[in-house]
């Protein structure tokens, strides 16, 4: 099975550290700054607000399964330990996204979704490593697309530019699964 | 998700005769011809929310085709989705797709829309043949 392949380094795990490590930094600082961190949010007022609110709390709900999803992967006895790590670090990132969409909806005065009860997974088609990759892979793929199809929605464009930093974390997950299960990492030159 | 098409002439099915049979088909006539095979992949950008046979963030799409938006049962839909009268028919999905807050003012499915009429037209064509795939039978 391939795994990241990062500049020089020979070594793919290494690589990998160095990689999430970077990355993992990088969203978190920019992200709370642009979103949480903005009391010029709660200035926000009126139909732009409660659309961002609408908006916000789609992308808290796909958060929240995503994080339902990546733990019946890490539950599966499936995933070898490398690719485990990674998928608990995934997890984690999207741990961070929906705790601060819902910190965001809060400071707007909307009322955060929850996590569901129960999610529903197509477990039954989860048989092996392979298996479990890209199922994670087309959440994480959906995500981007979702995300894409929010950005312009926002009427405040700090929550756009937030949002698109979220989208950027989601897109090196997807390439990552993909390079993960031996495909091209980034398969094209534009999302959609 | 993935079902199988194994007659290549048969992904270019116009839409109208891929709906002819379906109930809620109103508005057909209207419709440019879809390819479900590129719909099957235009619907991967849905596959953060919506799957075809579970109820996730978004509803199911089995059976959309002719049903009355905000209508799956136990699902938690917004107010603007089950006042909004509309039944899913290629017309109405066609228009919602387009723009789906502008549609539905109000609605919970926070996305810009697909701008690309032809990967509007793939996207329900494929919607329509997966109502006839096994992950949409019972």
């Amino acid at each position: 099975m391939s795994f990241l392949i990062l500049g020089n380094a020979t070594n793919p795990l290494a690589a990998r550290r160095a990689f999430l490590g970077k990355s993992g930094l990088m969203l978190s600082g920019t992200a709370v700054a642009l979103l949480a961190g903005n009391d010029a949010l709660a200035a926000q007022s009126g139909k732009s607000q409660d659309s961002d609110v609408r908006v916000l709390n789609s992308a808290l709900g796909a958060e929240l399964e995503a994080i339902a999803a990546y733990q019946v992967g890490a539950e599966s006895g499936l995933l070898q330990k490398p690719v485990l790590d990674l998928a608990v670090t995934f997890q984690g990132h999207h741990k961070e996204h929906a705790d601060l969409l819902a910190k965001t909806i809060a400071k707007l005065g909307g009322k955060a979704v929850s996590a569901k009860d129960k999610y529903v997974f197509p477990v039954e088609t989860l048989k092996t490593q392979a298996d479990v990759l890209r199922f994670a892979a087309g959440l994480e793929k959906g995500a981007v697309s979702a995300y894409l199809g929010a950005v312009p929605l926002f009427g405040n464009k700090d929550l756009a530019k937030a949002a698109a930093s979220i989208l950027g974390d989601e897109a090196m997950h997807w390439a990552i699964l993909r390079n993960a299960l031996g495909e091209a990492p980034v398969p094209s030159a534009f999302m959609s | 998700m993935h079902w199988p098409l194994t007659h290549p002439q048969a992904l270019l099915l116009p839409l109208v005769v891929a709906l002819a049979s379906l109930p809620g088909a109103a508005g057909a006539a209207t419709a440019i011809p879809g390819d479900a095979k590129a719909g099957e992949a235009i619907y991967a950008r849905c596959a953060a929310c919506h799957s075809l046979a579970q109820d996730r963030t978004g509803p199911r799409h089995c059976g959309v085709i002719g049903r009355r938006a905000g209508s799956v049962p136990g699902f938690a839909y917004s107010d603007a989705m089950k006042r909004s009268k509309l039944v899913w028919n290629v017309k109405t999905l066609d228009r919602f797709l387009q723009n789906p807050m502008r549609v539905i003012p109000g609605t919970a499915m926070g996305y810009a829309g697909i701008t690309d009429k032809q990967e509007r037209a793939d996207l329900i064509a494929y919607l329509s043949h997966a109502n006839q795939s096994a992950a949409c039978r019972p």
